[in-house]
């Protein structure tokens, strides 16, 4: 300890800090599919948005020198790329599968077209809040810096749980998601719900983006996603639609991509290939574990293609 | 149609380029226009390894009668033969640099093969006699500039613990890890370089992560071998950690932890090869060489370099540049295993191809190659 | 799924097969078929074109350039042959399981497994005669890429777990495997700073179709999308699937055996991407290494969508889109559009081609009003 080292608890430490700070895209994506999915239609294309999301955060921080403004913009673009991806599903008989195929390869064929100036450059990061200020130990300190987007998400998942519960809102994307039918009869437009809960769908999973560009990694790059957007997606299947779920899921993938790295910084050299896919082989054990051929998911929405 | 007659002879306009090196009494100068062909494996924008390679494209731009082609994200699958075929068949290129280590065999090769009139320079490759004489590899031992670094993170660290974020435990980046730990214990003989590879060229949360473990593990300078060093370098400089550079100067990211950086100088080699083409000189098919040779260069150092520190760099540099060449890797060198892999007595000296297959890890470094 | 099995309320006003005996009537549907995604494409080409005017292109230059650099010429044409190879083979590997109404997105895995399965084959049968060797090959690469996906066939058959997200799931994992064993277990040590399997070696490469430089591997897709069209819809379990697909209740109150239609489609499916993996290795890279894990999984997906899951569509919508990549390199050195323009348009081209689906039976002058 005397030398600065904590030795073997850097691994606990590098899972909690990296369930801080690894997590907050995967729970502000998986929150959003989370409503989409619930309003009945799957969203594929949060991976684009994700990535367009991070890209227009970075950029409008760079000019305008206000990362908040950054990731307003950012849930923007996310808000539009989900209206453009309700407005082709709620034409008749087109997939939503296919929909989200086509606007995770457009959203992230755009960020990389409009984003290639941005990649040098250095734009305005979030601010980090210091949680950590009780610790002499500075590892336990950068491990609990912690950026206010990771707090809101954290608190939206609990609200969203409850909203769902016991809004109108909640029911009325509920109602969609368990039956267009009913949801008409009572006088709504099916379209209309699931137009709006893509939105804010889209709208979260941008500013999930606007994390990773932004607070961390905290810079724009074209390899900055590697995956988490679809992988969020996943996530939500994963955590039947439950947002308390989503949050623990994700702090369980933030958590465990800092294995492999932490693993290795204390000696753990073998194999780290397979140690950085543990996200991936956890999440299929756990699934093989949980999940029953004899029901179909407890919590899927009904109308949801992607359950029938 | 009108528009596509103009086109179509626009696009043959290449063809009728002289070809490169052809004959030896070529001109000098480039009478009709000359193509050149340049591919990469990443976005020509990545600040790093790639846009080492477009800022040397850059520099031969600027020489009239030459005109530079550039594909960028090109895979290391027969898309790369398709580009370079197409930049011959259809932008009338005669010189060729596919840039990418994954380019040489079996792509650059089967295609040197297949258009033996036109030269080929691949970057990173090891041409052998069997492999066609159109072709040649080129490389920088940027671990000179690596063991510069190295000296300079070893009297800068307080707690000397030196990381190292690397990609993948191959030679080429085995080599630099190595010079990096050699060079900072020729500051500090206790200091030690912890490695984490995070098992691709560009994995920016692996990257951070790597580098918050690093500093967790008392680690305070850090240099990486990855496509993209800005990750690394943004994410330690804000935990107050010291960095070295990789590929291309980052310190304009970080200046007050910026110490050094090992650069390619590809900005000074391409217009070379171009000259010699041009002068009729052929490229030695196995083309190699250091700081000396101006492929690579160090950073200018940053404000918290020690005057000690740069004294001591810059003397172990002018031997680099001394005539009789200075050998990082000594006899009598000791895995970190405590297995004698070069044998007392054998200096290997810069060109000595067996370091071209490095396996092991040296003394001072923490962490296995597998 | 998007299928002619369209529901009730959409069916009202549409063709009324057989009704009228007139031609539009009776041709109507295929017409549609051609007219409809045609359009759509237009549509899309001139999105694409308004898109890149926004900065500064001209768009004429850029519909040449694409035309030229997939179809003008021959060695065009086999630049987007070659390319179209590999999406045929993975695109059947969502479009058989989409039969069944199951949504599978893991090709890039089974690719990679099927990969190393074959490379294993031949490396184990070195020294056979080659078409033993390569025959092994192909009955390892299927197997390997089979098993991979009825991995999540029977995930979900039996325990009920998504097959889409399994299937996701299972290409990080296959890629995970792929670098451990090509950097630990199976890796030729002569293999540098691309660590790789050792090669298959080149009388096992099965090479080109003679005179082109297009390889085996577009034979084998041709072969296999037939074979999948003809299971499809002219074998009784083809039908069994599609009736499965459409209604699982229906198929298990006739006496279907449910869990054999998806393992065994599921392995097919996973066996045509498996071949697909084998193909790179025997007919491009020659050993496997992390090149192989090139995105032809995920492009097949886009293939098989646009296709809408019919395997004999998927012939011309492979080559579309190989001659969209052959393209884009073109489009970059000609027109300096950066190397994600290609993205750009296949995301459009998907997103007019699925809003298209609305116009099927609402076309006017298709329904015969005379």
């Amino acid at each position: 300890m005397a030398d600065g080292s904590i030795g073997l608890w850097t691994v606990p430490l590098a899972v909690l800090g990296g369930a801080i700070r690894v997590s907050t895209p995967f729970l502000f994506v998986s929150l959003g599919e989370c409503i989409t999915e619930r309003s009945g239609r799957i969203n594929l294309g949060l991976e684009g948005t994700l990535v367009m999301g991070a890209m227009s955060a970075y950029g409008i921080s760079y000019l305008t020198g206000s990362p908040w403004l950054g990731v307003l913009a950012a849930g923007i673009t996310g808000a539009l790329l989900g209206a453009l991806h309700a407005g082709i599903c709620s034409l008749p008989r087109v997939n939503d599968i296919a929909v989200g195929i086509a606007l995770m390869l457009f959203g992230t064929g755009l960020a990389f077209y409009l984003g290639k100036p941005l990649i040098e450059p250095t734009a305005p990061r979030l601010p980090a809040i210091d949680f950590g200020w009780w610790s002499d130990i500075p590892q336990v300190r950068a491990a609990l810096r912690v950026n206010v987007l990771f707090l809101i998400g954290v608190a939206l998942a609990p609200i969203l749980y409850w909203a769902f519960r016991t809004t109108r809102w909640g029911l009325l994307i509920r109602t969609a998601g368990e039956s267009s039918d009913a949801a008409r009869a009572m006088g709504h437009s099916v379209l209309l719900i699931r137009l709006r809960a893509t939105m804010v769908g889209g709208f979260l999973a941008g500013i999930g983006g606007s994390f990773l560009s932004l607070f961390y990694p905290g810079s724009w790059n074209e390899g900055l996603s590697s995956g988490q957007g679809i992988t969020a997606v996943a996530l939500v299947i994963f955590a039947r639609w439950d947002p308390l779920l989503c949050l623990w899921a994700s702090l369980a993938f933030g958590g465990a991509a800092a294995l492999g790295p932490a693993l290795q910084s204390v000696g753990v050299t073998s194999g780290y290939h397979l140690f950085n896919a543990a996200p991936y082989i956890l999440t299929l054990a756990i699934m093989i574990i949980t999940c029953s051929p004899k029901r179909t998911l407890t919590g899927a929405p009904a109308e949801l293609s992607i359950t029938r | 149609m009108e528009f596509g007659r103009i086109s179509r002879r626009h696009l043959l306009q290449g063809g009728a380029a002289l070809t490169l090196g052809a004959a030896a009494g070529a001109r000098p100068s480039f009478a009709a226009e000359t193509t050149i062909g340049f591919i990469y494996v990443g976005s020509r924008d990545d600040y790093g390894y790639n846009q080492a390679h477009a800022q040397g494209a850059a520099a031969l731009k600027k020489i009239p009668g030459l005109k530079v082609v550039e594909e960028e994200k090109v895979p290391e699958t027969d898309a790369v033969e398709k580009t370079i075929e197409s930049m011959i068949n259809l932008d009338g290129a005669t010189l060729l640099f596919p840039t990418s280590f994954g380019y040489y065999n079996p792509h650059m090769v089967k295609m040197a093969n297949k258009f033996p009139k036109l030269h080929f320079e691949h970057c990173g490759g090891l041409w052998s006699d069997k492999d066609p004489k159109n072709a040649g590899s080129y490389f920088g031992y940027i671990d000179e500039a690596q063991y510069i670094s190295g000296i300079v993170a070893g009297y800068t660290s307080k707690s000397g613990k030196l990381g190292f974020v690397a990609a993948k435990p191959i030679p080429q980046v085995l080599r630099n890890i190595n010079a990096f730990a050699l060079g900072a214990r020729l500051a500090n003989p206790k200091a030690t370089t912890q490695v984490i590879f995070t098992g691709d060229w560009s994995m920016p949360v692996k990257e951070a992560e790597a580098t918050n473990s690093l500093i967790d593990q008392g680690v305070d300078v850090l240099t990486c071998h990855v496509d993209g060093p800005k990750t690394m370098v943004e994410n330690a400089a804000r935990r107050g950690a010291m960095v070295c550079g990789y590929h291309v100067n980052q310190s304009p990211l970080a200046p007050k932890a910026y110490l050094t950086g090992a650069e390619w100088n590809w900005e000074a080699l391409y217009p070379k090869f171009v000259k010699m083409i041009a002068a009729g000189e052929s490229i030695p098919n196995f083309y190699r060489g250091g700081l000396k040779e101006e492929i690579v260069k160090t950073s200018p150092y940053g404000e918290a370099v020690s005057a000690e520190a740069r004294k001591h760099a810059d003397d172990v540099k002018a031997k680099f540049f001394s005539g009789d060449g200075y050998a990082i890797f000594k006899g009598g060198l000791v895995d970190n295993k405590g297995k004698t892999v070069i044998a007392a007595g054998t200096d290997r000296g810069q060109k000595d191809p067996e370091l071209e297959k490095m396996d092991y890890l040296v003394e001072g470094v923490v962490g296995a190659t597998s | 799924m998007t299928t002619e099995a369209a529901d009730p309320v959409e069916a009202v006003g549409s063709i009324a097969p057989a009704a009228d005996p007139g031609f539009l009537q009776r041709h109507g549907g295929a017409i549609e078929y051609i007219l409809i995604p045609g359009a759509a494409l237009a549509g899309a080409l001139g999105a694409f074109g308004i898109f890149v005017a926004m900065f500064g292109k001209n768009p004429l230059d850029l519909y040449f350039y694409m035309y030229y650099g997939a179809f003008g010429t021959w060695f065009s044409w086999q630049n987007t042959l070659t390319r179209a190879a590999p999406l045929i083979l993975t695109a059947l590997c969502t479009a058989l399981p989409a039969q069944l109404g199951m949504v599978i997105i893991g090709g890039e895995g089974a690719l990679l497994i099927g990969a190393l399965s074959a490379t294993s084959a031949a490396l184990v049968l070195q020294g056979m005669p080659p078409l033993i060797v390569q025959i092994a090959m192909v009955v390892a690469g299927v197997i390997g890429g089979g098993l991979w996906v009825m991995l999540s066939g029977a995930l979900r058959q039996y325990r009920g777990v998504n097959e889409t997200i399994s299937s996701l799931l299972l290409v990080h994992i296959a890629l995970a495997v792929l670098n451990h064993l090509v950097e630990g277990a199976m890796r030729d040590p002569a293999s540098l700073n691309k660590p790789s399997t050792r090669e298959i070696g080149a009388a096992n490469m099965i090479g080109s179709i003679p005179g082109t430089d297009v390889h085996w591997g577009l034979v084998f897709g041709l072969i296999a999308a037939i074979a999948a069209y003809i299971l499809i819809y002219h074998t009784v379990f083809g039908f069994a699937a599609r009736v499965a697909g459409g209604n699982i209740r229906a198929a298990k109150i006739v006496g279907l055996n449910v869990s054999k239609l998806i393992l065994t489609i599921c392995f097919l499916a996973g066996g045509a991407a498996g071949l697909a993996g084998m193909v790179e290795v025997a007919a491009v890279q020659g050993r496997t290494n992390a090149n192989l894990a090139a995105g032809y999984g995920f492009t097949g997906i886009l293939v098989a969508f646009l296709a809408r899951q019919n395997p004999l569509a998927i012939i011309p919508v492979a080559i579309l889109l190989g001659g969209i990549s052959a393209s884009g390199g073109l489009l970059q050195r000609r027109l300096g559009l950066p190397d994600a323009s290609v993205l750009v348009l296949q995301g459009i081209i998907f997103v007019f081609v699925l809003a298209s689906d609305a116009l099927y039976g609402r076309i006017g002058f298709l329904k015969g009003k005379s």
